[in-house]
């Protein structure tokens, strides 16, 4: 069998990409890894919840893998972590431990937050990941706050604030750009814009796209990406990192990406259609784009994908087991961090 | 002793904290060259610099909401809110964050914090710069509530609040910004939540707060020529509310009135004749439970009226009368 030369060709511009990004092939295959747990960790929850064995509700990302393993990737783990109430990904690329996860999405006293944040208030202060949040942007102000102390404490990390394209709708958003400019705070502002806040598609609620350019206004720098190819977002987040590392001040990238589960427990997709997502599913899957270009690429093949699978498919099992097996909170610590 | 105003007082508790502890910072509208609506923090900017007095765009929100991300950080910020009005526009970083964080996160995020606002009405600024919205405020598990009626307490208190590794509003009032009393120089503390008795005595407690304190001490000064004799409980911390002194005050005098400036319906008086009603001291209750709060208005502008729509020190005096004279 001959060589189809267009693999050739392709395999040639990625291994020139990964020269240029200092990534090798072990980083390669650790982002596709991580990538397919943050898929199965949502699958497993979306099923977990119609098996009747979560209490409330859950944001899942499916379809935004790459923009949190992007930006993870790009990030020092010492560099702080503002996200949303969509944050599952964004966890388990900063390296959150995926039982804690599991055990806080079930409310366990095991969990992250000891069952008392659930899905949304998921956060991990001693790893620097400062909290999902349940209010629409209520942490892009928080972020500014963030960049602020580090500032102040001539430290070199940076805070890195995701939210969502209905977020950039808030009043705090304009706020909060405008401060972060001002004083040129080491913040790098992505906002992860899957189309829809909630039912409301980004074109029915935004008089200029892309969301992005409302930088110009408060002298920011920005891009707007690609958020389902990997290597754009890393790429992309590397060099804000840098930028906004150095001093220089925030940068604001909107990634476009798109969710394949509904808002909440409550959608029923009413406001798109079936045909819509499965496009995106067939032409603009993150995981499907990189495992097929790092095949063609001879990087991986079928077999290790498949090993690959088995591997997330292990750690998620494990994950709910943890979780199962934990013990709820005792009703006698409910009063427990109270102070007023 | 020095004698000071409340305004000097609350400056030299952030002065001397600022100069002890580096990580204290204030964060706010105005508060540099200008010194603030009210002056409070007039000089600090040549003493502390720009980046520890860092004055912001009018964007209150956000300066609430840097607050919260500098003290997660361990930092020690002191916003300030001009006027307590506009507490209103930052109840999401202040209820839905700052007060959730160290509960909705397993106990693991502490937000050391204060929110200084000056509230209350007497200077004619009208409907949006004159509201007593303590009660809102203390309806919020997780934010605590101080609200000094003294110079010595206000500097106390506030280091206390600075110290606190929890969010804390405190509230000045605006009237009391020029009243003199005797602060000691350096450090002193007051905690949280322990009541005062300004005033000693054995017919009716008066629980109060803030200006009323003072007008109440007046009043009280009056009736004792009457031979009435007013205790005046100045409960100095809502949230955490000290009970304890109000309920033994109460069980001594067998009589209570509660004052405040905020509007009655649903304001904190409700909640403290709530707690006294369900205590055993209940027994030794021996009038009918009062209280004299503001009316359910917004602060009109006239002088007049503005004075007509929160209780002065004539009508608490004739509220106490009432109560006494109504015993049975």
């Amino acid at each position: 069998m001959t060589e189809d030369p267009s693999n050739k060709l392709h395999a040639n511009s990625i291994r020139l990409k990964m020269e240029r990004l200092h990534l090798s092939e072990t980083d390669i295959v650790e982002m596709y890894r991580t990538m397919c747990v943050i898929r199965l960790f949502e699958y497993t929850a979306d099923k977990l919840y119609a098996m009747g064995k979560v209490h409330g509700t859950m944001h899942l990302s499916a379809g935004q893998e790459a923009v949190a393993v992007g930006t993870g990737k790009a990030a020092r783990s010492d560099d702080y972590l503002i996200n949303h109430h969509r944050g599952h990904g964004h966890f388990i690329s900063k390296g959150a431990d995926v039982n804690l996860m599991m055990a806080e999405f079930l409310g366990k006293d095991t969990g992250y937050c000891r069952g008392r944040g659930g899905s949304m208030h998921i956060a991990d202060i001693d790893s620097n990941s400062l909290g999902a949040n349940g209010i629409v942007g209520g942490g892009i102000p928080q972020a500014v706050g963030v960049g602020l102390a580090l500032q102040m404490k001539r430290v070199d990390q940076i805070v890195i604030a995701i939210f969502g394209d209905g977020a950039a709708n808030e009043g705090v958003f304009h706020e909060a750009m405008n401060m972060a400019s001002l004083w040129k705070l080491p913040i790098l502002y992505i906002c992860e814009n899957n189309q829809y806040g909630m039912s409301m598609h980004v074109q029915q609620v935004s008089a200029k796209l892309p969301i992005a350019q409302r930088a110009d206004a408060y002298g920011m720098r920005w891009a707007c990406i690609d958020g389902n190819d990997v290597l754009e977002v890393y790429e992309t987040m590397k060099d804000a990192i840098e930028y906004v590392r150095s001093g220089e001040g925030p940068v604001l990238i909107e990634a476009q990406t798109y969710r394949y589960f509904g808002h909440s427990k409550s959608d029923r997709n009413l406001y798109r259609t079936k045909e819509e997502i499965e496009t995106w599913r067939r032409t603009k899957d993150p995981i499907e784009l990189f495992k097929t270009s790092l095949i063609r690429a001879g990087i991986m093949d079928e077999d290790t994908a498949l090993e690959i699978n088995g591997y997330a498919e292990k750690i998620i099992e494990k994950a709910v087991e943890f979780a199962e097996n934990s013990p709820e909170p005792d009703v006698s610590s409910l009063m427990e961090y109270l102070y007023a | 002793m020095p004698e000071i105003t409340y305004l000097e007082a609350i400056r030299q508790a952030m002065w001397e904290e600022m100069k002890r502890d580096e990580r204290v910072f204030l964060i706010g509208e105005d508060i540099g060259r200008y010194g603030g609506a009210f002056g409070v923090t007039m000089g600090m900017l040549d003493e502390f610099g720009p980046e520890r007095i860092r004055e912001t765009p009018i964007s209150e929100p956000t300066i609430i909401g840097a607050a919260v991300g500098a003290a997660l950080l361990g930092m020690r910020p002191i916003a300030e809110i001009m006027f307590m009005d506009f507490v209103l526009l930052v109840m999401d970083q202040l209820a839905n964050q700052a007060a959730k964080m160290r509960f909705m996160f397993g106990g693991k995020a502490t937000v050391p914090m204060v929110v200084r606002m000056p509230g209350g009405s007497g200077s004619g600024a009208a409907a949006q710069h004159s509201q007593s919205l303590e009660s809102m405020l203390m309806h919020i598990p997780g934010l605590k509530v101080v609200i000094p009626s003294t110079p010595y307490d206000a500097k106390g208190l506030l280091l206390s609040a600075i110290r606190d590794p929890n969010p804390v509003c405190f509230v000045e009032h605006k009237l009391l910004y020029k009243t003199k009393g005797l602060v000691p120089e350096g450090e002193y503390t007051i905690p949280l939540g322990q009541a005062d008795i300004k005033r000693s005595g054995k017919d009716i407690t008066v629980v109060t707060a803030s200006v009323m304190v003072q007008k109440t001490l007046r009043a009280s000064e009056k009736l004792a020529q009457e031979g009435i004799d007013v205790e005046v409980v100045d409960v100095r911390t809502l949230r955490p509310l000290d009970i304890d002194t109000i309920l033994q005050s109460v069980r001594k005098t067998g009589r209570l009135l509660v004052v405040h400036e905020a509007c009655e319906t649903g304001g904190w008086a409700g909640e403290v004749i709530a707690r006294v009603a369900g205590s055993p001291v209940f027994d030794y209750i021996d009038a009918p439970i009062m209280r004299l709060a503001g009316k359910d208005i917004p602060i009109p502008y006239n002088r007049i009226l503005e004075r007509a729509a929160v209780p002065q020190e004539e009508d608490i005096e004739h509220q106490i009368r009432n109560i006494v004279q109504l015993a049975y």
